[in-house]
């Protein structure tokens, strides 16, 4: 019996799946909000899904420790030290909140072309009533959408019955108070904010501003600000274009505010350089406080060396001291402090170093890989090729590579992890490197903010991954 | 001569490797390269709008390639005086990305250097040129120049050429608008759909049709800018 109840909440940890790929549900962007309540999930066909954890349980129990969801058995060192025999703390499990379109296909009518409702990005605003708030973005608008519930209603209106059907005002004699009273919980997403108009190109990033005031959208030229009560105007404070667009050799790729500096935030670049700057500077940012850039290493110079130099993420750790990056081969950890390099570099899947030109050819050389800090900034993840996603751990220098995929990894059991041969010989359980899918990419990845519970998205299937319980 | 760090890197089996182990030539893997990229760009303007940091790799990646070759003295008939007036990109160190080479010779031939198999590379080459000059395909007259001699020079002119393509999309000044010689460019639906539209696959014709003079510094259109100026003025009533 118990075990059936579980394959059905096992099962919807692999939600979003179906059978057959359609486009519009590859999933785009994966984000916890602030709490890790809720998990919000956009797709290419605009929608944004949102997960909510179950309450947590605890329950009597004579059997072994249930684990749900799949393990990650090499975080064993963050596991929660102790669980009662007698008792098992079921987990709470992510299930369907809400679910809405949040973005529509566009027609430029005078350009020709059309804009894309794929969902770009997604950011939570921190909770302060009842209802949540979210940012969701596609190519061109960012708008602000308002979650909440309703699970009352009221009944007893004098006018009219109870189908909402007007009532004869010659039969009504007496009055009543309409009451509320409980219905079943329904969710409704509102869009409260459109932010429409201010970007000429692609946006690629919107940040929440540490004074919940603000926010910042960043398209390939330029970053704007944005106070959430004013839809009609930006400021501009990051313009890149040059004059002339003929001599145009650098884009902005990423960009994020400061996590407790809310004058403060980066923005990185094609050309694998991240710029600080700081708002109290000036009005328009174009001269930036910081510049990280690592200087090229000339034995591995290739004409493919800037195009891999490329930042595709940029992220600050919840400290505040440190920034992710992000570019096509390595993750590196920045130290805010030290502008000249990196203070740690990850090879992500440096077998791929030799496949450059190949990779070129067939584009995926411009993937986009995100990657993600854990809440006490111990440990970074990125996605690679092969529905592989790999965890550093930084203060062990251990790391692990793992795969979602539903083939290899059996619900409730602990994810094996994977290697891939790049030698001759190619032992049992590896991978060689020209096995690799490479259709099948893992570019959006997510980590709960205190938790070891992280979101993996592969394609159209989201897969939550839970830390083992016991 | 170059000595450029040669190195065996590991697994390095790309196309154009021919059959019996004989080491590809580094330019013509250069060059087949340089001819990916420029078809990449021409594919970049489909129904949705193209990605600008894709299309700016792609570009600077032809830049380089670009400035390596005419270093190099093997851009086919571009004087040196052509090449982009910018800092020149540092000379790249090692050139076995693409594959396992060793420049025998010096570039100063304004030929391709061709490496264990002559025959082969220059037979391949050869069409390119030749095709190169004889093709002219209509459709690429948006971007056509009159005079054949400044499209091999102005291959910087070409990578503008598409930037202006993109910044055309979203015409933040008029004179980017109109600054091209060709007339087809009062063509708004030519302007706004996206020239490359109508280019052809044939990377040579590509290279043709990148052959424009949006940059001023150009001497063939400056008449034709005078022209545009002054129907510029009239439309923006400056």
């Amino acid at each position: 019996m118990e075990e059936d109840i579980d394959t059905r909440k096992i099962n919807n940890s692999f939600l979003r799946d179906h059978s057959y790929a359609t486009e519009a549900d590859i999933i785009s962007t994966v984000e916890f909000n602030h709490t890790g309540e809720l998990l919000a999930t956009g797709d290419k066909g605009g929608r944004v899904v949102i997960f909510q954890r179950e309450q947590e349980v605890l329950l009597e129990e004579q059997t072994p420790a249930v684990v749900l969801g799949s393990v990650l058995r090499v975080l064993k060192s963050h596991l929660p030290s102790f669980q009662s025999k007698n008792q098992v703390h079921r987990r709470g499990e992510y299930n369907v909140y809400s679910t809405f379109q949040s973005h529509e296909p566009e027609f430029d009518y005078l350009k020709s072309l059309e804009i894309e409702e794929k969902i770009n990005k997604i950011r939570w605003l921190p909770q302060q009533n009842a209802a949540y708030f979210l940012l969701s973005t596609n190519d061109k608008t960012v708008k602000l959408w308002k979650v909440s519930e309703r699970d009352k209603r009221p009944e007893g209106y004098n006018l009219k019955d109870e189908e909402g059907r007007l009532r004869d005002p010659a039969t009504i004699t007496t009055l009543r108070v309409p009451v509320l009273r409980p219905m079943d919980l329904m969710v409704e997403a509102t869009p409260r904010r459109v932010f429409a108009n201010a970007h000429t190109y692609h946006i690629n990033s919107i940040s929440v501003n540490s004074d919940y005031e603000t926010y910042m959208s960043a398209d390939d030229l330029r970053i704007n600000l944005w106070n959430f009560e004013i839809t009609n105007q930006s400021f501009n404070i990051v313009d890149i274009k040059p004059a002339n667009m003929e001599e145009l050799t650098e884009v902005i790729t990423a960009a994020e505010f400061h996590p407790h500096h809310c004058n403060t935030f980066v923005y990185s670049s094609s050309k694998g350089t991240i710029r600080l700057c700081d708002m109290r500077a000036s009005a328009l940012c174009d001269r930036h406080t910081k510049f990280f850039e690592e200087p090229e290493d000339p034995s591995n110079r290739s004409f493919f060396s800037e195009i891999i130099s490329s930042i595709s993420d940029v992220k600050f750790s919840h400290s505040g001291r440190y920034i992710m990056t992000r570019d096509y081969l390595t993750v590196k950890v920045w130290d805010l402090n030290m502008e000249n390099r990196p203070i740690e570099t990850y090879q992500v899947h440096d077998y791929l170093r030799s496949k450059l030109c190949s990779l070129y050819e067939n584009d995926c050389i411009f993937d986009k890989f995100e990657c993600v800090w854990n809440g006490s900034d111990s440990v970074i993840m990125t996605g690679s090729y092969n529905n592989f996603f790999r965890m550093f751990d930084r203060n062990t220098k251990r790391d692990v590579t793992l795969e979602a995929s539903r083939e290899n990894s059996k619900p409730r059991a602990i994810l094996k992890p994977r290697k891939v041969c790049v030698g001759g010989k190619r032992r049992k359980d590896e991978i060689s490197v020209d096995s690799l899918d490479f259709s099948k990419k893992i570019l959006h990845t997510a980590w709960h903010p205190s938790e070891n519970i992280i979101a993996v998205a592969a394609t159209n299937n989201l897969y939550i991954f839970q830390d083992k319980v016991n | 001569m170059f000595a450029r760090g040669l190195k065996r890197k590991y697994g390095d089996q790309e196309e154009g490797v021919e059959g019996f182990g004989t080491v590809p030539s580094y330019c013509l893997q250069r060059q087949s390269l340089l001819d990916m990229s420029l078809v990449k760009l021409q594919l970049c303007h489909m129904l949705v709008e193209p990605n600008l940091c894709r299309s700016v790799l792609i570009a600077n990646t032809v830049r380089q390639i670009q400035e390596e070759m005419s270093r190099d003295g093997v851009w086919h008939g571009m004087a040196p005086q052509n090449v982009e007036q910018r800092a020149p990109i540092d000379r790249l160190v090692s050139t076995e990305i693409l594959c396992r080479t060793a420049r025998g010779t010096d570039g100063e031939h304004p030929t391709p250097e061709l490496e264990d198999d002559p025959l082969q590379s220059s037979a391949s080459e050869l069409p390119i040129v030749s095709s190169a000059q004889g093709q002219r395909n209509p459709q690429s007259s948006l971007w056509e120049m009159d005079n054949p001699q400044e499209n091999r020079g102005s291959f910087q002119k070409s990578l503008d050429q598409i930037f202006e393509t993109l910044e055309n999309k979203s015409p933040s000044s008029v004179e980017e608008l109109f600054s091209d010689v060709d007339s087809s460019y009062y063509d708004l639906d030519t302007v706004l759909t996206g020239m490359m539209s109508g280019t052809k696959p044939s990377l040579c014709n590509g290279l043709e049709s990148f052959a424009a003079a949006p940059p001023p510094p150009s001497s063939t259109c400056k008449s034709d800018l005078a022209e545009l100026d002054h129907v510029v003025e009239i439309l923006v009533e400056t």
